[in-house]
């Protein structure tokens, strides 16, 4: 117990004197949450169009202002003819070219229907998806006014009618941020568990002062328990940091308790810093083991459902992820922080962490040789 | 010549006597196109669903059936409470739940109108939203089953042109992104670090004391980085032209070319880092917060830059990757040639020229 105090002593003293550390710890989460959640906004708005319009009639100069004032989209050019205004999708000026043919208006009138042509830069395909979705409402939504101004519906529902109405419960705004600073604090809180805990013990090997350490009569548990503790402390102060910076920069309070988080949270740190452990006996300088600990985190938040559901994976991605301890603290933090759920909602969750936590832990001591 | 020759020798020989690194730089790139390739995708299908019926007729049931035979969803379970479709959500995945007021069938029958009700957990609000969007389109394709699709007149027809990319196939956006990122990863990361190590283990000196001009010695240990790299990027648009069917639409010398000006400046930049700092940590750090985390937020590849606040997409145009980014894109995909890209090159070049010159001098001949 006493040698355990002075190991920790010792950490403690070698983690607060270097001042990247201590940089790594208390700005990258803050600058990190604060910069992140901005730029990881998936909402689109701003859609550039480029409009054509061949027609020059009232309805072609009604539907150009409905689509500038719909507020999805700003209106980049009118340019004269479609090889015009591929030369804006070109050179990336604008996302979408909307055609409007001549004797639009008249075609619509005299036979019943008439045609836009809508042409979109396709390369980011979820944006083409979704900025033509937009346009397509706007015209249907003009198609309907245009209609009402010519035949008179009866006021009563004449036809079989299913309403739908939807509600959105646990983020009714449907705000993004309030979606993703749990998701990255996820990750800020493993990096530093896993990469400062397996650089630590693998900067001891390079440097050799793990000679020292190993003709000691310090036990092995002890040696790892003093490597263990102090990051499992500073992953828990990061979290809490991370916490304040939500709330500050974002207002998100959690709707659950806290206690939920951080009792997940502890075990969950067990977990990680139990591979950051194992990856330090697999290697034998600081290199490799940033180098393998870069390369499982990056497999980690890409499979862990932070940017794409997890849902949406192809079969085989889904069984990877239920073996990446980052997708349950995840799904456990914005269960957590969104619909407030409480230790009894994850306690499956919990038990899966500390059955991680034990195997890492277990199968790193097995690895570990007090012989070189 | 000759010393420079023997040098980056030495270099591929730490490289390659380093076996697990070595693995792990040319597996990483193979492992970012099959994930991205192959497992992460927006498309939301299968989403489990509950199903709160409180009329349990025959038109619930069928309007029911109908979701259960979409590929968008999966019901999971019936319920017959709103605090069990509560409970639910906070135990599990459900995503959505279908509510069914009492007497549907008859409203729908007497009245001509009757409502659905859909309860999404909008936690994830993209999710949340496609999941409205399909459901209506379901009910509303059952209930023109029902009343035999009139067609109403004035009707405004959409022609939709996908241009580029017309089976709207992630991989075109995702490519370049790839691309930059792992150009990055390898050359300023790994450049750093190989330097900062010198100094860190204290062979630096000795090196430093050899005949050998201190430039030189810069060049030769970036210069295995640099070849590296381009067996990196062989290997993404290998596997990216026969695994993923991304076609090289413009010249391929021309891509590569850039290829190798987007390397030098990583190149550079890994040479700034390894020269104003001292340990491998502390480089490491600055290449993972100054490099890797701005090329994959602030690149346009993740995240769409027209979407950010001011102050990021200024930061964005700091970005090197942002205009690698951007050339990718118009070459490999759009086929365009130089006359397009010329000022996105233009960046790069000036960005690597000052990089390089911050570098030699800040470059220390002597320690301490």
């Amino acid at each position: 117990m006493r040698t355990l105090k002075f190991l920790l002593q010792k950490e403690f003293r070698q983690i607060f004197r270097n001042p990247s550390i201590i940089r790594i710890i208390f700005i990258m989460p803050l600058v990190q949450l604060i910069i992140l959640p901005l730029a990881a906004d998936y909402e689109i708005k701003d859609v550039r169009i480029t409009i054509i319009d061949h027609d020059h009639s009232s309805y072609s100069r009604q539907l150009t202002d409905r689509i500038t004032a719909s507020g999805y989209f700003l209106l980049q050019n009118n340019a004269d003819s479609y090889r015009q205004a591929l030369v804006d999708i070109e050179d990336d000026k604008a996302d979408l070219v909307l055609e409007i043919p001549a004797s639009f208006e008249k075609t619509i009138i005299r036979e019943n229907e008439a045609s836009l042509y809508v042409a979109l830069n396709a390369i980011n395909g979820s944006r083409a998806g979704l900025g033509g979705g937009y346009l397509q409402s706007i015209v249907q939504e003009y198609n309907r006014e245009l209609r009402l101004k010519w035949i008179h519906l009866p006021k009563f529902d004449t036809e079989p009618n299913i309403k739908v109405l939807a509600t959105n419960w646990f983020n009714p705004s449907l705000n993004y941020k309030l979606f993703m600073v749990p998701g990255i604090l996820v990750v800020l809180v493993t990096m530093v568990g896993s990469f400062l805990a397996s650089l630590n013990i693998v900067k001891e090997k390079e440097i050799g002062t793990i000679e020292q350490i190993n003709v000691t009569p310090i036990k092995k548990h002890e040696f790892i328990l003093g490597k263990l503790i102090p990051f499992w402390v500073l992953g828990l102060v990061i979290l809490s940091l991370g916490l304040i910076v939500g709330w500050l920069a974002y207002g998100i309070v959690p709707a659950g308790s806290f206690l939920t988080i951080y009792v997940f949270a502890a075990v969950y740190l067990l977990a990680v810093l139990g591979l950051g452990l194992l990856v330090s006996t697999y290697t034998s300088n600081q290199q490799q083991a940033m180098l393998i600990s870069f390369f499982l985190m990056m497999i980690f938040i890409l499979l862990g459902g932070l940017y794409t559901p997890i849902d949406s994976m192809p079969y085989w991605a889904q069984l990877i992820t239920k073996l990446n301890p980052v997708t349950y603290f995840i799904e456990v933090m914005r269960m957590v922080v969104l619909k407030g759920s409480g230790l009894k909602d994850v306690s499956g969750h919990i038990l899966t962490m500390l059955l991680f936590a034990f195997v890492l832990n277990g199968w790193a001591i097995i690895n570990y040789r007090k012989r070189s | 010549m000759k010393q420079y020759a023997s040098f980056v020798k030495k270099e591929f020989f730490h490289i390659l006597r380093d076996k697990r690194t070595l693995f792990i730089l040319l597996a990483m790139p193979v492992v970012q196109i099959i994930i991205f390739g192959f497992a992460l995708s927006n498309e939301v299908k299968n989403a489990r669903i509950v199903v709160f019926d409180q009329s349990g007729d025959q038109l619930t049931q069928r309007i029911a059936e109908a979701f259960n035979n979409s590929v968008y969803f999966d019901i999971e379970a019936t319920v017959h409470s709103y605090q069990d479709i509560e409970k639910l959500f906070k135990k599990s995945n459900i995503k959505l739940a279908i509510v069914f007021p009492p007497n549907f069938q008859d409203d729908f029958g007497h009245f001509n109108t009757a409502s659905v009700q859909l309860i999404n957990d909008a936690s994830d609000p993209n999710v949340a939203t496609t999941l409205t969007n399909y459901a209506t389109n379901i009910i509303s394709d059952f209930q023109n089953n029902i009343t035999n699709n009139r067609k109403l007149p004035y009707t405004i027809r959409i022609e939709q042109r996908m241009l580029y990319n017309p089976q709207l196939k992630a991989a075109y956006n995702f490519v370049p992104g790839v691309m930059a990122m792992v150009l990055m990863l390898v050359c300023t990361m790994m450049t750093a670090i190989t330097i900062v190590k010198e100094k860190e283990t204290g062979t630096m000196e000795i090196l430093l004391v050899s005949p050998i001009q201190p430039f030189r010695i810069i060049i030769a240990k970036a210069t295995p980085y640099l070849i590296l790299s381009m067996v990196n990027i062989f290997s993404i648009l290998l596997l990216s032209v026969f695994a993923l069917e991304v076609p090289i639409n413009g010249s391929l010398m021309l891509l590569l070319l850039e290829s190798i000006l987007f390397t030098l400046t990583c190149l550079a930049f890994g040479l700034l880092i390894s020269s104003s700092t001292d340990s491998q940590q502390t480089a490491m750090f600055i290449s993972l917060t100054g490099m890797f985390l701005p090329t994959l937020m602030l690149s346009g590849f993740m995240f769409p830059i027209e979407n950010m606040p001011l102050p990021l997409r200024v930061i964005s145009n700091l970005v090197p990757a942002r205009w690698y980014y951007s050339i990718v894109k118009d070459v490999m995909i759009k086929g365009a040639g130089f006359s397009a890209i010329w000022k996105e090159t233009a960046i790069l070049a000036a960005m690597l020229l000052v990089l390089l010159g911050i570098s030699i001098k800040k470059f220390k001949t002597r320690l301490a």
